[in-house]
């Protein structure tokens, strides 16, 4: 057995690969499968990958607080430090490699284009604090993004600088809050349904309110009867994810904000899944007071580890005069950053969320998005999007349980559940791990909390006919082989670089820092 | 000494006027592993029915309600330490809080074990 300088094993930590004639490798490679061990273990701290000058003699100011202890940061060559990072890299998986089905986050593809555009020098080489004429087309491609925002939600307004979706939430929340303290109106309850995100009833209770859940119906909707019931002088708003996480469309939305408008309070309305109804729905005709749309979803900017969010919040004619600073105003000479405002309509603003205004990168990306595709393709991005999911919904619900596949089609994700599993005492975790298997990132799993062994699938408009056959052909083969014979899941994954994980021993004593082994410590 | 269950998969063992409240064997299984449990602190006052402890297993995030209204006299700080305790001995040692019973009636619309185990039967 081969073993690296630390005693580690390097071969696959997994079975030994009994198909080799000759059992396991000496260096635990699977021919391009490769094996790395972890950065500490690669360098040596008495190595460094260049020649560093001789640190001049200054005079410590920091007297007994100085390092005395060798901060042991592991020494690699360039080749070494490449080659670590794009090991680690092929153990990973990503949009560009396949399809990305988590639901609940729009994983799509991110067009090259965007790229190209966003490393434009006079979008991607400015600074937030050189002066407002030398960034005037920065400025305006803000303005620009923003009006089509407006254009496509139906909505007056839009605040620009909230850094994600959740950020987002917490924009439109403040919005409100500011809005009823103006009125003097000290309402302390937010309603949010079952079927919204997870991060809407946080963002609620972050904002001082107190949180009350409304149940869903039968058919996986809010249940507009209770919901009704229970509105009056105490609430604040009502927070609705439409689509909901059950990839639902809420059909009764227009009632719902003319019953809440009625009894005096808002509606934030979660645009996580625009996607769904970009150019088919208009969320300010559906009565709607805010609103944050997932750049980094809808609009393809990089989603996750791969780059950094950004949620616009159109806003409601009540609630506009709220909106954060800074915004970027048109004016007579151009476009003006405005940081501060004493008098005029924006004057009652709730105040500032950001040091700067926003994410320029994801603003550039997020236009040439839109620009590329033109208002009829953005209606074909929400109509392809539907298609697909349903194509998944219609092509597993013999098999898997779609505990509301009777109440029509669902919107851009398909859900489903592990009752069908019921008797073989497997789960969806189980059939997550052997999708890894199968070479597939698998779907968000137990979530949302309305469904036992949730399994959600959202494909986005981005995969071909031929690639959600793949992914379908690889969910039904899985679900048959688990009926068939469960026990040669419940260790899965069996290919993947990693077996089965102990998740339970990680959450309960995480080790959260490199620890030398005992014995180099000793 | 009477033991009542809730819908929601809380036990509640009343032994003179303390109430003490955990989560059923059926609920630990269904939650998987707890990795941590959020308890409320003594003198905290609970409304029937209202969120009164967090728990949370590799699954997800749930809400413990309290089955009756009162106040806590004592929270289980081996929660903190082992929250491991709610899946080996849900009913026992996993424990989350002592209350003291402000309405005494509200017991009547609780669950006795039996109508409990026929009521997960049906799930």
């Amino acid at each position: 057995m081969s073993m690296n300088t630390v005693g580690r094993v390097t071969r696959l930590s997994g079975a030994p690969a009994t198909e080799l004639p000759g059992g396991i490798t000496f260096t635990g490679n699977r021919a391009l499968m490769l094996e790395e061990p972890l950065i500490f273990e690669r360098g040596a701290v008495d190595r460094c990958g260049v020649d560093l000058p001789e640190v001049p003699a200054v005079a410590s100011r920091l007297g007994t607080l100085g390092r005395t202890a060798p901060i042991d940061l592991p020494g690699l060559s360039e080749p070494e430090a490449v080659r670590h990072y794009t090991r680690l890299s092929r153990q990973n998986y990503a949009i560009d490699l396949g399809i990305f089905p988590l639901g609940s986050c729009t994983m799509k593809h991110n067009p090259r284009l965007n790229e190209k555009m966003a490393r434009l020098p006079g979008f991607a080489d400015i600074h937030p604090l050189q002066p407002q004429s030398s960034v005037q087309g920065a400025l305006q491609l803000i303005d620009v993004l923003a009006t089509w925002l407006m254009r496509l939600t139906g909505m007056p307004a839009v605040a620009m600088s909230p850094k994600a979706g959740a950020h987002g939430e917490l924009c439109g929340m403040l919005a409100i809050r500011a809005a009823l303290e103006a009125r003097g109106d000290a309402r302390k309850v937010v309603l949010v349904p079952e079927s919204a995100h997870g991060t809407n009833p946080a963002t609620a209770a972050f904002c001082g309110y107190a949180v009350e859940n409304i149940p869903a119906n039968a058919r996986g909707r809010v249940d507009v009867d209770a919901l009704k019931a229970r509105l009056g002088p105490d609430v604040a708003a009502v927070m609705i994810t439409n689509p909901n996480t059950c990839g639902l469309f809420e059909p009764d939305m227009v009632e719902i904000c003319a019953a809440v408008h009625a009894a005096g309070g808002f509606v934030y309305c979660d645009g996580a899944n625009f996607n769904a109804i970009v150019g088919r729905v208009r969320p300010g005709d559906l009565g709607i007071d805010a609103m944050h749309i997932n750049l980094h979803k809808t609009f393809s900017t990089p989603h996750g580890g791969g780059g950094p969010g950004s949620g616009p919040v159109v806003l409601s004619e009540a609630l506009a005069p709220f909106a954060p600073l800074p915004f970027v105003r048109k004016s007579k000479d151009g476009f003006e950053l405005v940081e501060e405002e004493l008098a005029g309509p924006n004057s009652q603003s709730f105040g500032r969320m950001v040091a700067f205004h926003g994410q320029m990168g994801m603003f550039t990306r997020a236009l040439a998005y839109m620009m590329s595709h033109g208002a009829d393709g953005l209606r074909q991005v929400a109509e392809d999007a539907v298609l697909n999911a349903n194509y998944i919904l219609a092509s597993l619900k013999d098999i898997y349980t779609a505990p509301f596949a009777a109440s029509g089609p669902c919107m851009h994700e398909a859900l489903f559940s592990d009752d069908f599993l019921h008797d073989t005492g497997l789960t969806t975790l189980d059939l997550a791990k052997a999708m890894i298997d199968e070479g597939f990132h698998p779907m968000t799993m137990y979530f949302p909390l309305v469904v036992h062994g949730a399994m959600l699938v959202e494909p986005t408009e981005t995969e071909s006919k031929a690639s959600l056959d793949q992914l379908i052909g690889a969910m039904r083969s899985v679900a048959e082989r688990m009926l068939e014979s469960p026990d040669d899941f419940r260790t899965s994954p069996h290919l993947a670089p990693r077996r089965r994980l102990d998740e339970t021993a990680a959450a309960r004593k995480p080790v959260l820092g490199y620890k030398p082994p005992l014995s180099d410590a000793a | 000494m009477s033991l009542y269950f809730t819908k929601e998969h809380e036990w509640l063992r009343v032994e003179g006027g303390v109430a003490t409240v955990g989560i059923t064997d059926y609920a630990q299984a269904q939650l998987g592993d707890v990795v941590f449990a959020e308890v409320p602190a003594a003198g905290t006052v609970l409304a029937k029915g209202k969120e009164a402890a967090v728990v949370e297993s590799v699954k997800a995030a749930s809400d413990v309600y309290s089955p009756v209204s009162g106040t806590v006299t004592e929270a289980n700080a081996a929660l903190e330490g082992d929250p491991a305790l709610v899946n080996t001995a849900p009913e026992t040692e996993g424990w989350f809080f002592k209350l003291t019973l402000s309405d005494p009636s509200e017991l009547d619309g609780l669950m006795d074990e039996a109508g409990y185990k026929s009521f997960v039967a049906t799930l």
